[in-house]
């Protein structure tokens, strides 16, 4: 067990705790860095792809959980936040417009166009942005092809590449330099989301999560706070939906359809509601799950002689998962990593309750 | 004459959406909880009564079939509460909004293995036959679905305002403490609202399939009528009613008298404005916390 000797009061808000856990992260982060070395090496870089998809929801995924597990409101819309984004980048692109003022800008629009949706609802309960949301991820194909002009509609549309000072960059191509500029925009979300919680505002969040009637208390503005906590998560939407439409450089009305809004709210759970961490290991099972159920399904077939081939059998098995997290583990993957660490930290100190959150007694907002 | 027949057949589409919005709000009137798999229940409903009484399946007597399938569904809700729900007393209403998702998953992928992806239409006696009102055509089903779903609007209202249990269920609503301080047992008022809310759900589903084909799918209806609950006032009986008969009304209006695309983005729009200029819903019941 570590103690951490508090000197002074920025030692709340350091980037990191102590010594070791700047060691862990700087060696995490070097070893992303330095993996398509590998891919190199072996000569195959259909792997990477897949990692630099997962890198891509990482960063959606970072921007939900700053509205849902930090803010405590639930977005069923981020797929359309994201649709947003992505064909803000390729009007723009298509329009002449370089891609670093282009892509930046793409994040902008979706995010004012998050907050403009928002805005009227947030002053209602949290039930109300979950459904305007919902409607929002359901019109969003709608739109697509009403607009088919500029969005290409049902036919869709091609993505074009990317292109920084004349260095052109395709997934295919040059799948390498896609995944630096992938996890250089990670990077920065990532950045943008720690400080956050260092600041006041990220203070803010957590308080409304907690109550909103105590955020009010302490002078917190409800609806401002909101709003700026959904503006930001929007942003990293839509640039995950821009990087996603150059990793799948041919777009349609359904590439971001409902499902896909409700994977992503499905995998911060997964992951962890309330920790950063939990986007990235969500992230990982959302993009390890297909790849496994196929595997095991070929492995049945070849060892037993069965047909495993069930429509919706992966969606089903998603659903237990996070029916088995919030009933069995509602802190999610990162929350049982911290807890197996607690124990061991703690050994043999360690009790069940250590983790237990306060449950609350509900009270409605309507008058009878 | 056309008119009046495309009205009738958005009354009867609006009271199937009114009725699946019924159970939204009774689950959320007394539970403080939004069910998000209201629509798959709804779906398991109808292929419970499509089990019991296709000749293909069990081949009972259609109203030996209809009691049965409600039955099942209280139960099944009643059950589902008990069980699953129970265990996440005092959690965020988030984390049941995302529980209630992936049971709609499990449902949608159990009715897939049960009664196959092909869509199927009800049995029924009244099937095919019409009626002739002074030259306007009116569907035996949809008639039916309009008086049900008036009859079963009136009848919660009135349970839910004049019964003890009913002013029990609001007061668990309101304040779930005082309730239990009141001698109010919250838990189990709150399984007794998940059946209701199932047996709401059953009927709404035989009502649909009766007047058309279902398939697992159909639980995606459940999101149009969100858009009626929330057009509605979610809280108000009357208001998931009025909200469904708006949502099944402009869908076949603006399909026949507006451009291409626009019927299926209208009842959203209606949304999304009512959102914006009455926030609480028509029948708002709404009000801001203060502190």
């Amino acid at each position: 067990m570590r103690f951490v000797f508090k000197t002074d009061y920025d030692a709340d808000i350091r980037w990191f705790k102590h010594g070791p856990q700047f060691f862990w992260y700087m060696l995490a982060l070097g070893l992303l860095l330095v993996l398509p070395l590998y891919f190199v090496w072996i000569g195959n870089a259909y792997l990477l792809g897949e990692i630099t998809a997962v890198i891509i929801f990482t960063i959606v995924g970072m921007g939900l959980m700053l509205l849902t597990g930090q803010t405590g409101l639930a977005s069923l819309g981020h797929a359309a936040f994201m649709a947003i984004g992505c064909y803000a980048n390729i009007l723009l692109l298509n329009a002449g417009v370089p891609w670093l003022i282009a892509f930046p800008l793409s994040g902008l629009i979706a995010g004012i166009a998050g907050t403009i949706i928002a805005l009227p609802v947030l002053r209602l309960h949290g039930v109300y942005l979950a459904l305007a949301t919902l409607a929002m991820s359901i019109l969003t194909g709608d739109f697509i092809v009403l607009f088919d002009d500029y969005t290409g509609g049902v036919a869709g549309i091609a993505v074009p590449d990317i292109s920084i000072f004349g260095y052109t960059i395709n997934k295919y191509a040059n799948p390498y330099a896609f995944f630096y500029v992938v996890v250089a925009v990670m990077l920065i979300v990532l950045a943008a989301y720690r400080n956050i919680l260092r600041a006041p505002s990220g203070r803010a969040f957590a308080a409304i999560r907690d109550s909103e009637i105590s955020a009010k208390a302490m002078g917190v503005n409800l609806t401002k706070t909101k709003a700026t906590s959904f503006f930001l998560s929007c942003v990293a939407a839509g640039w995950a939906g821009a990087l996603f439409g150059h990793s799948a450089t041919y777009v349609t009305h359904e590439t971001f359809d409902v499902i896909m809004s409700i994977t992503l709210l499905l995998m911060i759970v997964i992951g962890g509601l309330g920790f950063i961490h939990g986007a990235f290991f969500g992230a990982v099972v959302v993009g390890i799950l297909p790849v496994a159920i196929a595997n095991m399904r070929s492995w049945a077939s070849a060892a037993f002689d069965v047909n495993l081939t069930i429509p919706g059998l992966e969606s089903l098995i998603f659903a237990l998962i996070v029916m088995g997290f919030i009933l069995l583990e509602p802190m999610g993957l990162y929350g049982r990593w911290l807890k197996i660490r607690t124990y061991f930290e703690l050994f043999p100190f360690y009790r069940k309750d250590m983790f237990r959150r306060q449950k609350s007694y509900q009270k409605t907002e309507r008058v009878q | 004459m056309d008119a009046i027949q495309l009205i009738v057949s958005g009354l009867a589409n609006g009271c199937v959406y009114g009725l699946i919005a019924l159970g939204f709000v009774l689950i959320y009137k007394a539970t403080e909880a939004v069910n998000f798999a209201q629509g798959d229940f709804m779906m398991l409903g109808a292929f419970l009564c499509v089990g019991f009484t296709n000749e293909a399946y069990l081949g009972l007597p259609f109203w030996a079939a209809v009691p049965l399938a409600i039955m099942a569904m209280a139960v099944f809700g009643y059950l589902f509460d008990m069980t699953i729900l129970r265990r996440m007393f005092g959690e965020s209403q988030v984390a049941i909004v995302i529980l209630t998702i992936a049971f709609g998953f499990v449902l949608r992928f159990i009715a897939g293995e049960v009664w196959t992806h092909e869509p199927v239409s009800l049995e029924t006696p009244f099937a095919g036959e019409f009626i002739n009102l002074g030259g306007v055509v009116l569907d035996v089903s949809e008639i039916l679905i309009v008086i049900v779903t008036l009859l079963l609007t009136g009848v919660l209202y009135l349970f839910f305002s004049r019964t003890k249990l009913g002013v029990a269920m609001q007061a668990a609503s309101q304040n779930q403490l005082a309730a239990y301080y009141m001698g109010i047992p919250v838990k189990r008022i709150q399984s007794l609202v998940w059946g209701l809310s199932g047996a709401v759900a059953a009927i709404a589903g035989i009502l649909f399939a009766s007047k058309g084909a279902i398939d697992p799918s159909a639980g995606l209806l459940g999101i149009k009528a969100f858009a009626a609950a929330a057009i509605g006032g979610f809280g108000s009986l009357p208001g998931a009613l009025v909200g469904g008969l708006i949502v099944g009304l402009v869908e076949p209006i603006a399909a026949r008298y507006g451009p291409v695309g626009v019927s299926q983005i209208a009842p959203y729009a209606i949304l999304i404005l009512v959102l914006i200029f009455r926030p609480g819903g028509i029948f708002s019941q709404t009000q801001r916390k203060k502190v």
